[in-house]
């Protein structure tokens, strides 16, 4: 990659020169679709508002200066600022379609929105690793000076296109794989063989290792290994090694994780057992307020269907997984569905301040064996709760109950917990409110993010000792503290899904979309992750749906396709630019059969002494999910304004000193910006709209700390989309093309009174109907007459009518729920009616509903700030 | 003297009451110089189908703390309609409906043959019977399967209306609805959790049913069952317990290598005692618990799961080594007397062939009157047929249960009552006929028998508290009223009073009256009863010591001796036979605990103490009867020299009936004779004890073991250690007798004893 430099004001350079091709050339075409205009000529316009005052940002930074009087700018086009779209579109054009090989150090990726094929050529594929900068600073002075985070982004299960070879399974044996001696790291290309191929050199720690006899093999000319390329781990990025028993738990002590990946050379050979298949229990809450609103038939009834599409190992004739059942409201009612039984038994327990498992035989069974007992069961469980009128629950011992049933089962494996109301029933972890809008916006606002201590982080602590994932399915009426009741998901790689106020009719499908994805998602239980990196620079902080129980082994009940975890590095040492950096992720695992294997990726990146160079690698999209976790991390403890001062300043330092170090020397009224990172404040700007980080009294406490949380575990491209919507024009869809319209700037200025948009950012997608829509428009996606005639049944679902614009709309909804980890619930909003706000929300270049500046206002901001410390 | 022992048999067949005395010495001082205390043994329930109940209310003395029941010992004025109660002189009119008595015309219960009378009376709605099986499931499957069956086959047994439930138990405990549709639906507990019962009934979703005011008082049964799920009428849910009981399945948790299930019996048990508690207070109902092995988890844990450890032996006892015992007795100590305060009654039904913690547990029967049964597996039919025992019918058809009874003791002012020995609990009420003396279980004059059936006997023991210088009047009599009311099986309420009365002698100028009015088959059992009652608390050697002791006391008290002269020594006829009911009663399992487990003597002991008196009197000294060519079957001593080659020996000890075959008929038995035509006598020499033994069999609860021996077998030890050990291995040649066999041991003869006894009768010395 080539320049990366850009001037607003049109005097900017390419810095080391121009680039061949693609975005440092930042020619903006066709950024929305008032069509192009082109940059360069807003030069003239630009330099003054900088220095100005910032009318449009009273609120957003309440402690910026307001000394700078002036008289108020002429308004800039927006056009000219630079934009995410255009971005991805020309990185789209440059690199779609294309293949991707890893064959080289310090590569950067195309954008996680451009789709490509990934060759893997000895380092992971960026759907496995991505960094926020790929030639990482030689010096912790260096890395310093720059402020640039360096972090890896990393999903160990990343779901693969088909076109891309699954990853490959080593077996090196009854001694388990092949590891340097010293540092511990795995086999891989990077370890140099030497002697003739009977030592190599572990590029980690520099240690010197015998190869085993058994894995002998003749050097070539090159110093190559022989058989390199019939051996992933010599050749690949990524692939897996069957595990030995040495890295399976003991089968005595189940509550202390002997992690062989840890401690292998200790000679500790306790009995272990290999790990039996993984183990579902779906957890129904059957209170009122969920037997009422009808959810509980409907899990049932889909259940019934849904457990036949169990996801099982590649090749595998049916799941292994075996599934339980419980209900509860204040009590826990275990189900006997062994196949033996003509009708399933159920069993009570009360005694919820020490939950055990009343049963063993016949609670986990193969769905297989036992499905005409599972049926009965599930035919009869929204009638046999049909009258209750219990509307307390327990929540803990839920999740304990679960714990308990696979330590007696010895196995691993993850809990469907469908929960109504915050528990208020007399037992461990019953929670009260404390919701308190009065310390929004003070020093105490970190306490609505806090989980309440005690019987939760004990919890957790079991639950990955046991390596029990908690998926948990919400559907509250009111607040009910979800910080604390996903405390345990948080911690155990689980996910939390949020339906308020659920009604069958409207938010069913929506739901069980999300249960579907959620119960076939490919996953591994168990896990334990270790980020090894060569010698200089070591992991020093994690973020995610993890439990760290101590800092370098990352532990996860269960870790899926779509969880990510952002590790930060810090310098230990000077790197070397000529040996670069190297990260090796080992992560343990069960396998959904059953089998103990460790995934393997590798990645190898530059190191760089030049700042230019390190900036030219950067990558916007990771970057800003790192930024985005920690900030989410640090509203646990500090004041929300001072998360938010932090982000600014760090940006602003970022790209001061890239102005200062790289850019050539130009006026200090332009603003310069990275190639790389043009697009970072208007992501950056985006975060600190979001919810978390905006203290508004308007927004629910809940759902607050809801967003929070799951963006703690998003990798790198949901937090793309999360933090910058896809708008998509839809009015003048070409029916007949396969494509899908160009999405067009998250702003208010793009839509059109008589346009139809779709939004959507991964968690919410809205239909927008402008308010001069053509009534043939209206009429071909909802056989009405016009806008006014739509009715509140309307709001929530395209009907299936047949013709070619209702069936093209439906099927981009349809692709995109499709391609979303998370469903998403279709909203459709009239322009000007009051549902309209929430939409409206997601506009993140404006100026925010709650709080916060337009994009515009932000980057003039950040803008002084650079100015100011570059004087 | 035949008068005496006519006056005695008849008294027992009206009143179900043997004395120890049946002349009363008139001052305290003589009767504690008669050794032996007035005492007897009464069967409170004793069977009399000649005794119609009449069906009103008992007229009560007027006086307040008096109460005693108008009998056919009190004077009555007829004219002036006036009756004067015989235990506090007391008088009092007649009730209005009594206006109609004359001479000719009296109540039953003024006539003399109705000493013994029961009355059915109205009182609080009648609560259904209560059967709560609660069933140990770590069983091997045969015998899980035998006891399921037996369980089944009970259901048709019950009465239609009685409420019955079902708790399971092995490592967690579940208790079972019984009315679910569909679904088999049961609640959980943990097996290591103790829990109050409060938080039982809570955690089973029962609603309390009296309020805190009412306690005490019966409420209202159809209510209290619609609120409980867990106990259903049999007609209502037989079909379905049947299902629930053929789908029991073993414990399903796994028991590793070396270990011992794990049985959570005490947490079982506390949910069962808790459940009744809860919704039945005060009402007729028995909880059958069946083990098949010790407490080995949570409260009540009696042994380790670790199989290396063994269970507790009465060496470990002894040498304080028994780590659970404490705590265990404890434990099901306070069960035992929350279940008896509401009127419950426990069984235990354990059958393994090792212990299974009775010994901690029997205070369970033994305060609430339940049965104990102890075999060696469910699927024998020791077990089964004793089961189904306990559902047996009288002659009226109804079952020979009785729940929820109180026995009160009323005395007249000379004598007071000093307690009770039996499967009773106190009910600490203290009357003016109350001793400060005690015995047995004193202090009270009330005793709750949860349970009872026709032969259970308590034994009373009472205090004569006349001063010497104070004479009774010449012709006086002492009287003494038992009031037992109780819950028919059949859900009525009765009153059943017997009133005795004894006449007094003076001990100076009568002693020989006194002496000859002496019943030892009652003295003995009545004098065991107390021992017995002491060994559970202290050690045997100084029961032993103390039965010795009273025993020299009583001969040398009616002994005719010279001083210093044993070969003079002396016995009447009516104490003739005591010593040796002494001399083996000191080698019964009662206070002999060598050769036997903790569990072993707990059982005998439970049995001893609720047995009536010829039961006892089986167990004290068993009985022996021969069977041989050279003559009709007779008894014979209980003696080594009975055992005899041509001799079949029916032995029975209550709890063991061993027929042991003489060497020489059993080698004729094996050469096959008895198939041959020509020794058809052989056969029927054979046959007989087989059907004497059918005949105890047929009557006797539990079920005795039954073993068919002979001699030289390794089961003829049973026989071997209960004879008198008349030729041992150390003085068989010096006899010189070749009739008899001679027995290995050291213990003592009778007949040494009988010198011993002798020798420190006579000695002035003692």
């Amino acid at each position: 990659m080539g320049g990366q430099s850009m001037a607003m004001g049109g005097m900017g350079r390419a810095f080391p020169g121009p680039p061949p091709s693609g975005p440092a050339a930042f020619q903006q075409h066709g950024a929305g679709p008032n069509g192009p205009s082109g940059y360069p000529q807003q030069a003239g316009q630009f330099g003054g508002p900088m220095s100005g005052p910032q009318p449009g940002m009273p609120g957003g930074f309440p402690g910026a200066p307001g000394a700078l009087a002036g008289p108020p700018q002429k308004k800039l086009d927006p056009d000219s600022i630079p934009s995410i779209t255009q971005v991805i579109e020309d990185d789209k054009a440059r690199l779609g379609g294309q293949v991707f090989s890893t064959n080289i150090r310090g590569q950067v990726p195309p954008l996680v929105t451009t789709d490509f094929t990934v060759q893997d050529q000895g380092n992971a594929s960026p759907r496995f690793i991505r960094c926020t900068t790929y030639s990482l600073p030689c010096t912790a002075e260096l890395a310093k000076q720059c402020q640039v985070p360096l972090a890896s982004i990393i999903k160990p299960f990343a779901k693969l296109p088909n076109n891309e070879t699954p990853l490959y399974v080593v077996n090196h044996g009854e001694t388990g794989p092949i590891r340097c001696n010293r540092c511990k790291a795995y086999m891989c290309p990077y370890m140099q063989f030497i002697d003739g191929g009977r030592r190599y050199q572990c590029s980690f720690c520099n240690c010197i290792n015998e190869v085993p006899v058994f894995y002998f093999q003749h050097l070539d000319h090159m110093g190559r290994r022989v058989d390199f390329y019939e051996r992933p781990e010599l050749s690949l990025g990524s692939y897996e090694f069957d595990a030995t028993l040495d890295y399976c738990k003991s089968s005595h002590e189940q509550s202390e994780v002997i992690v062989a990946e840890v401690n292998h050379h200790k000679q500790v050979r306790v009995e272990q057992q290999a790990p039996n298949p993984p183990a579902y229990i779906f957890m129904i809450d059957v209170s009122y307020s969920n037997i009422k609103s009808g959810l509980v038939r409907l899990i049932c009834d889909e259940l019934k269907t849904l457990l036949e599409k169990l996801p099982r190992e590649d090749g595998a004739e049916a799941s292994a997984i075996k599934v339980g059942f419980v209900t509860y409201n204040k009590v826990l009612h275990f189900y006997n569905v062994k196949s033996a039984l003509a009708q399933p038994q159920m069993m009570v327990v009360s005694d919820t301040a020490e939950m055990f498992v009343p049963l063993l035989d016949g609670f986990l069974v193969n769905y297989q064996d036992s499905r005409a007992v599972i049926y009965n069961l599930l035919d009869q469980i929204p009638d046999m709760f049909a009258d209750t009128s219990e509307s307390e629950t327990v929540f803990a011992p839920v999740i304990q109950a679960g714990v308990e049933a696979f330590k007696a089962a010895e196995c691993s494996g993850k809990l469907f917990i469908f929960h109504s109301s915050m528990p208020t029933a007399e037992a461990p972890g019953k929670l009260k409110n404390r919701d308190d809008k009065k310390v929004v916006s003070t020093d105490k606002e970190k306490t609505l993010f806090q989980p309440q201590k005690g019987v939760y982080e004990q919890l957790s602590k079991d639950c990955v000792a046991q390596g029990c994932c908690v998926d948990l399915f919400l559907f509250p009426s009111q607040y009910l503290d979800l910080a604390t009741m996903a405390d345990v998901p948080s911690h155990t790689g689980g996910s939390v899904h949020k339906y308020n106020n659920f009604q069958v009719e409207t938010d069913g499908e929506h739901f069980l979309r999300d249960l579907r994805k959620d119960l076939q998602k490919s996953l591994g239980f168990d896990a334990v992750m270790r980020v090894r990196t060569s010698t200089g620079f070591r992991a020093t902080d994690f973020f995610g749906a993890v439990y760290m129980k101590n800092t370098t082994d990352v532990e996860m009940a269960a870790v899926d396709c779509d969880k990510a975890v952002t590790v930060e590095f810090k310098h230990d040492d000077a790197l070397s630019e000529e040996t670069g950096a190297l990260i090796q992720c080992a992560l343990l695992y069960t396998t959904i059969g059953g089998q103990r294997r460790l995934r393997i990726h590798n990645l190898s990146l530059n190191c760089t002494s030049q700042l230019s160079e390190l900036y030219k690698c950067c990558e916007t999209d990771s970057l800003i999910n790192f930024f985005a976790k920690s900030a989410y991390r640090a509203i646990l403890n500090q004041p929300v304004k001072n998360v938010s001062d932090i982000l600014v300043n760090q940006t602003a330092h970022m790209l001061a000193c890239y102005r200062k170090n790289c850019a050539s020397p130009s006026a200090a009224s332009q603003l310069i910006l990275p190639d790389s990172m043009k697009v970072f404040p208007v992501y950056m700007n985006s975060l600190m709209k979001t919810a978390p980080l905006v203290g508004s009294t308007e927004l629910f406490t809940d759902d607050r700390a809801h967003q929070r949380l799951s963006v703690m575990a998003m990798g790198v491209e949901d937090t793309q989309l999360q933090l910058y919507p896809r708008l998509i024009p839809l009015h003048d869809v070409d029916v007949g093309s396969e494509a899908v319209p160009a999405p067009v700037r998250c702003s208010e200025e793009r839509l059109t009174d008589s346009g139809l948009f779709l939004l959507e950012n991964g968690q919410s997608i809205f239909l927008w109907l402008g308010q001069a829509s053509p009534p043939d428009l209206i009429q071909s996606l909802f056989n009405a007459p016009s806008l006014a005639h739509l009715q509140q049944g309307h709001m929530f679902a395209l009907p299936e009518l047949d013709n070619p614009l209702s069936k093209k709309i439906r099927s981009i909804i349809g692709e995109l729920l499709e391609k979303r980890p998370n469903s998403m619930k279709l909203q459709i909003v009239r322009q000007r009616d009051k549902p309209e706000m929430l939409f409206r929300q997601f506009l993140v270049e404006d100026k925010g509903l709650h709080g916060g500046a337009s994009y515009m206002d932000f980057l003039c901001y950040v803008h002084r700030e650079i100015r100011q410390l570059l004087t | 003297m035949s008068t005496y022992q006519e006056f005695i048999q008849q008294n027992e067949d009206r009143d179900g009451v043997r004395f120890s005395w049946n002349l009363w010495p008139s001052s305290r001082l003589e009767a504690t110089r008669l050794v032996v205390p007035v005492s007897c043994l009464f069967t409170p329930l004793k069977e009399r189908p000649s005794l119609p109940p009449v069906q009103y209310e008992p007229v009560l003395c007027s006086r307040a703390n008096c109460k005693a029941v108008l009998n056919p010992l009190c004077q009555v004025d007829f004219r002036a309609k006036i009756w004067a109660c015989n235990f506090c002189f007391q008088r009092n009119p007649f009730p209005p409906s009594y206006a109609g008595i004359s001479e000719v015309n009296q109540p039953a219960e003024l006539m003399p043959q109705f000493s013994t009378i029961e009355y059915i009376v109205q009182r609080g709605p009648s609560a259904p019977l209560i059967f709560l099986y609660v069933v140990d499931t770590c069983l091997e499957e045969e015998d899980l399967q035998a006891l399921k069956e037996s369980l089944q086959m009970s259901l048709s047994l019950l009465p239609p209306n009685a409420l019955v439930g079902l708790i399971t138990f092995g490592r967690m405990v579940q208790v079972h609805e019984l009315t679910c549709e569909g679904i088999a639906k049961s609640y959980v507990f943990r097996g290591t959790k103790d829990l109050s019962a409060k938080q039982i009934q809570e955690m089973l979703g029962l609603t309390k049913p009296a309020a805190p005011g009412q306690q005490g008082r019966p409420v209202a049964p159809q209510e209290a069952a619609a609120s409980c799920r867990f106990l259903q009428p049999v007609h209502r849910v037989d079909m379905n317990l049947t299902d629930l009981l053929g789908e029991l399945q073993r414990d399903p948790w796994p028991v590793s290598q070396g270990k011992r299930p794990l049985r959570s019996t005490g947490v079982a048990l506390s949910v069962a005692v808790g459940l009744l508690e809860g919704a039945f207070p005060n009402t007729g109902a028995r909880v059958m618990l069946f083990i098949g092995g010790p407490p080995t988890q949570g409260p009540g844990m009696v042994v380790g799961d670790e199989l290396k450890i063994p269970i507790r032996s009465w060496h470990d006892i002894q040498k304080d080594n028994a780590r659970h015992l404490k705590k265990a007795t404890k434990y099901y100590e306070a069960l035992a007397n929350r279940s008896a305060v509401n009127g419950h009654s426990i069984d235990i039904y354990a059958c393994a062939l090792d212990q299974t913690g009775l010994l901690e547990m029997k205070c369970l029967s033994n305060l609430t009157g339940g049965h104990i049964v102890m075999g060696d597996s469910f699927n024998t039919s020791l077990f089964k047929q004793t089961f189904q025992r306990v559902f047996s019918k009288d002659y009226n058809g109804d079952f020979r249960m009785a729940f929820g009874g109180v026995m009160e003791v009323k005395t007249s002012r000379e004598v007071k009552v000093c307690g009770a020995i039996g499967p009773c609990v106190s009910l600490h009420s203290k009357g003016s006929s109350v001793s400060e003396n005690e015995m047995g279980i004193g202090g009270t004059n009330q005793w709750k028998l949860c349970s009872l059936d026709p032969s259970t006997t308590l034994g009373v023991y009472f205090e004569v508290v006349n001063q010497h210088n104070a004479p009774v009047p010449q012709g006086g009599r002492g009287a003494i009223q038992f009031v037992t009311t109780y819950q028919h099986s059949n859900t009525q309420k009765r009153i059943r009073v017997t009133t005795i009365a004894r006449n007094w002698a003076d001990a100076q100028s009568q002693i020989q009256h006194i002496e000859s009015s002496f019943d030892q088959e009652a003295a003995a059992v009545l004098m065991a009863r107390l021992g017995v009652f002491r060994a559970e608390s202290e050690e045997g050697p100084d029961v032993l010591r103390w039965l010795d002791r009273q025993l020299i006391r009583l001969c040398q008290k009616f002994g005719q001796f010279n001083k210093e002269d044993p070969a003079s020594f002396r016995l009447s006829e009516s104490l003739s036979l005591y010593p040796q009911f002494m001399f083996h009663l000191r080698r019964s399992p009662f206070l002999q605990v060598f050769n036997n487990s903790p569990d072993e003597s707990s059982y005998y002991r439970h049995h001893f103490v609720r047995q009536d008196l010829t039961q006892s009197l089986i167990m004290i000294q068993p009985i022996l009867y021969s069977y041989s060519f050279h003559g009709p079957p007779e008894p014979v001593l209980l003696d080594s020299s009975s055992i005899l080659p041509d001799r079949i020996l029916l032995m029975d000890t209550f709890f063991q009936l061993v027929i042991c075959h003489g060497e020489t008929i059993a080698q004729w038995r094996k050469a096959g004779y008895q198939e041959m035509p020509e020794y058809e006598n052989f056969k029927q020499l054979l046959q007989a004890p087989l059907d004497d033994a059918q005949e105890i069999l047929q009557t006797r609860f539990p079920m005795p073991r039954y073993i068919d021996t002979e001699h030289g077998g390794s089961q003829a030890r049973f026989l071997l250690s209960k004879v008198n050990p008349s030729q041992t291995h150390n003085n068989l040649y010096a006899w010189g007798q070749e009739t008899g066999a001679p027995i290995l041991t050291d213990d003592v003869s009778l007949q040494v004893f009988m010198d011993h006894l002798k020798k420190l009768a006579v000695s002035s010395s003692s």
